[in-house]
């Protein structure tokens, strides 16, 4: 069923366009770049939302804002899109955070002229294929996009990050590559498994196959190999902090904050979604992935002397929350995963970008070369506090709501999982308090320079940053109706259902008479 | 109807109760003055202090009218719910937002509210001269609206944001003074030994929604007696934990002395009469799932006795006044743990406790706050003494307090305290004798140390030190004036709601009617006996540290003193037995994923490339090798997969 309006082709048009704009720019025109780039991000994020509000919660169909063409009918490949309430979240939060992080990233390159243009330009691109990674309903056009993303993360990594910059571009696509490589073994097996033909890659043609069990289990792997080093779960997790550490904030941030995200929403999609059986088969040792990730990330993370390099471990132990929530198989815990992809992202992107602000002003990204910086920027005190404070899932903040579900919805399940993961609560005031500690608490340093407090730009970077942690933590409802339908259904198609509760309510009021 | 289908209808009835003012305003308003006061930076300097205070009265005036509203209707109608929002609706989990005002959450509204505003009040005076007032404000409101969360919420996951927000407050607050660094550890201990605490709460809720299928109130209560035992005494295990967490119970007490780090009004408020006594009201509001837990209730009792117990030495040995207060605090909190592990005929002396240990110790904490206003912020009692002649009015309500806190007749404490006495005498087998003799040796120790303490702040030689000068006097109306409403509440507040039975019968409909059994000993002597041991320990600490000289530095003492010192070694052991090997496995770990996972793939790549150099068959090695790392690894995960299956 085609909507009459390409809603999701122009969300990718509108920033490509932009891209190949800011790109082509004439030199005279090269220190507008930056402001080009806001431009086209905000006119996408204004049409996003225009298509979030066409988006029906209560509609019975998988995906809704769909188009379906005809690519390459020999191969089996459509140019089909879609979105469910998960994607379109996600699709939401790259088109909030792209501004957010163009707006922090205004003079990350501070020499100008065609570099600068570059940045930008490769930012927005990355926006395109973001939404088409979570648009694509035809699984080789997933592949596709999957790839493709890699190409502008590459370049802002190994161009414009800091001095490892060119080893962690190339781990973090080694990484990628092999990763997608498994991937795309399974993608054609699988189209070889399903009804071929001119539009044999589609989702809905490859849904529900009755396939034999020892195939599923290997095409599983497959796609779950890919997500894994995507998500990153340990212990394929270790490109990441060279990565994070080595890139510029914003790039940071929407490499953990977005493009990780690929990979917990391809577990659900795909994994879950088209091999049922193999991710019940696959459970258990995912499941104790997961929960090593939880530990692990957070140990390492208390261990950073690096503000960059221990946001990304604290998000590997948060990955590692969504896995687990995920492969909990129940409704809550579900909701609770997708919910947290949104959460970690905006959560992410908290602590990257004032982590950023601080290590701007002091130059330098190690903690020990901080302390008392409270007093010198109080209002940057602040916001790195709330962001910290999301980053344990302070209840009352989105993150919380989130990893709560995770943990209650799983409990039913897998008990002794539950209670290993909740360790990480403590791990995380842990981390988290003790960086700020050491970064804002303490005697007064002296400066060579004077510093300025959060600038008028700055607050302009968090603001909606921390209204997505309030709002996301008292009124979840317009998300939570967005994904229960989408998490329902991959658990229906799956065959589980909830664990009942063992006293269940009405059943004891009716022996009561 | 059986109770049951009332409590459905309860919950079913959305919108009900005699109180008709929106319940969340009572939150808004402090939340409001913090927001302001943070978000409006120095423009707010001059007018948020005062701001904040008034807030804080303004929801002292809204709780007042909740409580008129409530007291007009029938004693088993005074429960309102007000269902706000629909907060969490994920899958089959699903959950409003709502305030609950019952008597027993009413209470609460009152103390915290009232003891809240008065300390607003006195921190006008005792921060006067503090440039970052107006951020100790901000936190102070914030910190109301976090506990007046807390005390409303009508459902496990609503209080944990409250419970949650006081621990922010409390963390913000203990560490205010942040480029001490001793504080800021200080600060960050307590949010991380209360976050053990939260991992009690959060399974806690966990297992209740796999047992009930919901987390709010009305349904948990309802379906509590249908519950598995098994169930009911996991979830009370883990209430407990949460609790052990916020109220400083052992072994989640280490963090209360520390605490003291705060300014002193936040000591008094914070860490003395609201906020460490939410783990009472979690074990009171639960009192559904511990009565059918039976094995968990012994264990609060028990949690409740080591504690009074423990607080109690540690007061006998601290010269740092606050530290005192601190352990007395953490001592009168195990009484209340103890009165609420003892089941139906303890919850309403619990919480006639916390209310009345509200009063005093917040007074005594105020109190010792104008010493040290008066005193240079000189906190060793071993260079106080004499005071009283240069303090009177601090001497006075600081001796209320005292009175109160002594349990000697008619104060406040004489009314509460010795009804958890009696109550503990209460029972069969072993139990009476053992709960009620700790609580009865407690209270002539607690005699023994507060007026140790009394005496050698407020009497005896003067021992102050000359450098700086000190010159002892009395601190501003300001603050005095809220410590002198305390010291009345100290001295009258048991006399009116404690031989009237007021209190009781009010918290009835929640704690539910109990016929009072006889203690194992007549009511009589077990009163004389405790009067008696407060008595003899009062006396003793005038004979050493009233009558005699008081030496200005601590004399060696002996094992159990120098224990009691180091807090009976809970920080050693926490350093030994959990930090040192913490941090190990933190270095190891790390050590593991650049050696070991991270080693592993670099080494992978290394050993291809020299591989490949050997063979000749060198091209741009670098990024080959990786890929065929990866490749490795991938076939590494291949196999482990194979195997499992």
């Amino acid at each position: 069923m085609d909507t009459t309006f390409p809603w999701l082709t122009l969300l990718m048009v509108v920033p490509l366009v932009g891209a190949l704009l800011v790109a082509a720019l004439p030199a005279a025109m090269a220190d507008r770049a930056k402001q080009i780039a806001l431009g086209f991000s905000l006119v996408t994020l204004a049409l996003t939302v225009g298509a979030a509000l066409q988006f029906k919660a209560s509609s019975l169909s998988q995906f809704q804002l769909t188009e379906v063409h005809e690519w390459i009918p020999s191969f089996g490949v459509s140019y089909a899109l879609g979105v469910d309430g998960i994607a379109l979240s996600l699709i939401l939060m790259s088109a909030i955070l792209t501004p957010v992080c163009i707006l922090a990233a205004w003079h990350d390159v501070p020499e100008g002229g065609h570099r600068e243009k570059n940045y930008f330009a490769l930012m927005l691109s990355l926006l395109a294929f973001m939404v088409g990674v979570f648009a694509a309903t035809d699984v080789f056009l997933f592949y596709v996009f999957f790839e493709a993303m890699l190409i502008p993360v590459y370049f802002l990594i190994g161009s414009f990050g800091g001095p490892r910059r060119q080893y962690a571009a190339i781990k973090f696509l080694l990484f990628s590559l092999a990763g997608g490589l498994v991937m795309l073994v399974s993608v054609i097996a699988l189209y070889f498994q399903g009804p071929k033909g001119s539009t044999g890659f589609l989702m809905q043609n490859l849904t529900g196959l009755n396939l034999d069990v020892t195939t599923q289990k290997w095409l599983w792997l497959g796609f779950f190999i890919a997500f894994a080093v995507k998500a990153p779960m340990w212990p394929v997790h270790t490109w990441l902090p060279d990565a994070a550490a080595a890139a510029t904030p914003a790039t940071a941030t929407l490499l953990v904050g977005v493009l990780d995200k690929v990979g917990t929403y391809g577990m659900i999609r795909f994994c879950l979604g088209l091999f049922p059986q193999a991710s019940e088969w696959a459970t258990p040792v995912v499941i104790a992935l997961a929960i090593v990730s939880i530990i692990y990330g957070a140990f390492c993370a208390i261990g950073s002397n690096d503000l960059m390099r221990l946001i990304s471990y604290t998000s590997i132990s948060h990955f590692g929350f969504i896995v687990f929530g995920i492969f909990a198989m129940t409704t809550s815990a579900g909701a609770g995963a997708a919910t947290y992809m949104i959460n970690h992202g905006f959560t992410t992107a908290g602590l990257f970008l004032v982590a950023a602000m601080l290590v701007r002003r002091r130059g330098s990204t190690r903690i020990s070369d901080f302390g008392g910086w409270q007093k010198i920027t109080p209002a940057v005190a602040g916001v790195f506090l709330i962001s910290g404070m999301s980053g344990l899932a302070l209840p009352g903040l989105g993150s919380f709501v989130s990893e709560f579900l995770v943990i209650t919805g799983s409990y039913s399940r897998y008990k002794g999982a539950a209670v290993i993961s909740s360790v990480g609560l403590v791990m995380s005031a842990i981390y988290i308090l003790w960086m700020y500690k050491r970064v804002m608490t303490g005697p007064t340093p002296t400066l060579v320079e004077p510093v300025k407090d959060l600038t008028m730009r700055e607050k302009f970077v968090v603001a909606p940053l921390i209204a997505s942690f309030i709002f996301l933590g008292f009124y979840p409802k317009p998300l939570f109706d967005a994904v229960n339908p989408a998490v329902q259904r991959v658990l229906s198609v799956a065959g589980v259902s909830d664990p009942a509760p063992a006293t269940p309510f009405i059943a004891t009021t009716g022996g009561e008479k | 109807m059986s109770s049951l289908a009332l409590q459905v209808a309860q919950a079913a009835a959305a919108e009900s109760g005699p109180v008709t003012l929106p319940g969340w305003l009572l939150v808004a308003l402090p939340l409001a003055g913090a927001v302001l006061l943070l978000l409006g930076g120095r423009k707010t300097d001059s007018f948020g202090p005062g701001l904040a205070t008034g807030l804080s009265w303004a929801s002292f005036g809204l709780g007042v009218v909740a409580l008129i509203q409530t007291l007009g209707a029938a004693a088993d109608a005074r429960f309102t719910h007000q269902v706000l929002w629909n907060w969490i609706p994920a899958g089959s989990f699903q959950l409003n937002a709502g305030v609950l005002m019952d008597p027993l959450s009413l209470s609460f509204v009152m103390l915290i509210t009232f003891v809240g505003s008065l300390i607003h009040v006195y921190s006008l005076g005792y921060m006067s001269q503090d440039p970052d007032k107006r951020r100790f404000f901000a936190y102070l409101n914030l910190f109301i609206a976090a506990m007046l969360t807390l005390v409303l919420a009508d459902s496990y996951v609503l209080l944990f944001v409250g419970w949650e927000g006081v621990g922010l407050a409390s963390y913000l607050l203990i560490g205010f003074w942040y480029k001490n660094p001793t504080y800021a550890t200080a600060a960050n201990k307590a949010f991380i030994v209360n976050r053990v605490g939260d991992m009690g709460l959060s399974l806690a809720i966990a297992a209740l929604f796999a047992t009930f299928g919901a987390v709010d109130f009305a349904t948990v209560n309802a379906g509590a007696e249908h519950a598995s035992t098994t169930a009911l005494t996991i979830i009370g295990l883990l209430l407990l934990v949460a609790a052990c967490g916020k109220s400083a119970q052992f072994p989640l007490q280490s963090w209360l002395g520390d605490a003291m780090a705060g300014p002193t009004p936040v000591s008094a408020l914070i860490h003395a009469a609201t906020m460490v006594t939410a783990g009472v009201y979690l074990v009171v509001r639960s009192h559904h799932i511990f009565e059918g837990a039976p094995n968990a209730q012994l264990a609060v009792a028990i949690v409740g006795a080591i504690t009074l117990t423990y607080g109690a030495i540690v007061g006998c040995a601290k010269d740092d006044i606050k530290k005192a207060l601190a352990a007395s605090t953490m001592s009168q909190i195990g009484y209340m743990m103890l009165a609420a592990g003892l089941g139906p005929v303890g919850y309403a002396f619990a919480i006639f406790h916390l209310i009345t240990h509200g009063f005093f110790k917040a007074g005594m904490f105020l109190g010792a706050g104008s010493v040290m206003h008066g005193m240079n912020d000189q906190v060793d009692m071993r260079r106080f003494g004499d005071l009283a002649k240069y303090m009177k009015i601090t001497w006075i309500t600081f001796g209320l307090g005292w009175l109160a806190i002594l349990g000697v007749p008619p104060f406040s404490g004489f009314w509460s305290k010795d009804k958890i006495i009696e109550a503990a005498f209460i029972g069969e087998g072993w139990r009476p004798w053992v709960f009620g003799t700790t609580a009865l040796v407690g209270a002539g120790v607690t005699a023994f140390y507060m007026s140790r303490l009394f005496f050698m702040t407020f009497h005896g030689k003067a021992r102050w030190t000359d450098e700086p000068k000190q010159h002892p006097h009395e601190s501003p109306l300001t603050m005095t004036v809220p410590m002198m409403i305390l010291a009345v509440g100290s001295a009258a507040l048991g006399l009116i709601l404690g031989p009237t039975n007021i209190f009781t019968t009010w918290l009835e409909p929640v704690t539910g009617h109990h016929e009072h059994g006889e203690p194992v000993l007549p009511i009589p002597i077990l009163m004389i006996a405790t009067l008696a041991l407060v008595a003899a320990g009062a006396f003793l600490a005038w004979i050493r540290y009233g009558a005699a000289d008081v030496p200005t530095t601590a004399p060696a003492g002996n094992a159990l003193t120098r224990a009691a010192r180091q807090d009976l070694y809970q920080d050693d052991f926490n350093e030994w037995v959990l930090r040192r090997p913490g941090a190990a496995l933190t270095e190891s770990v790390e050590w593991t994923d650049h050696h070991g996972v991270d080693g592993a793939f670099e080494g992978l790549a290394t050993l291809t490339r020299e591989s490949a150099d050997r063979l000749r068959t060198i091209q741009n090695g670098f990024a080959r090798s990786y890929a065929l790392t990866m490749l490795a690894g991938v076939v590494a995960i291949f196999g482990a997969l194979w195997v499992i299956n």
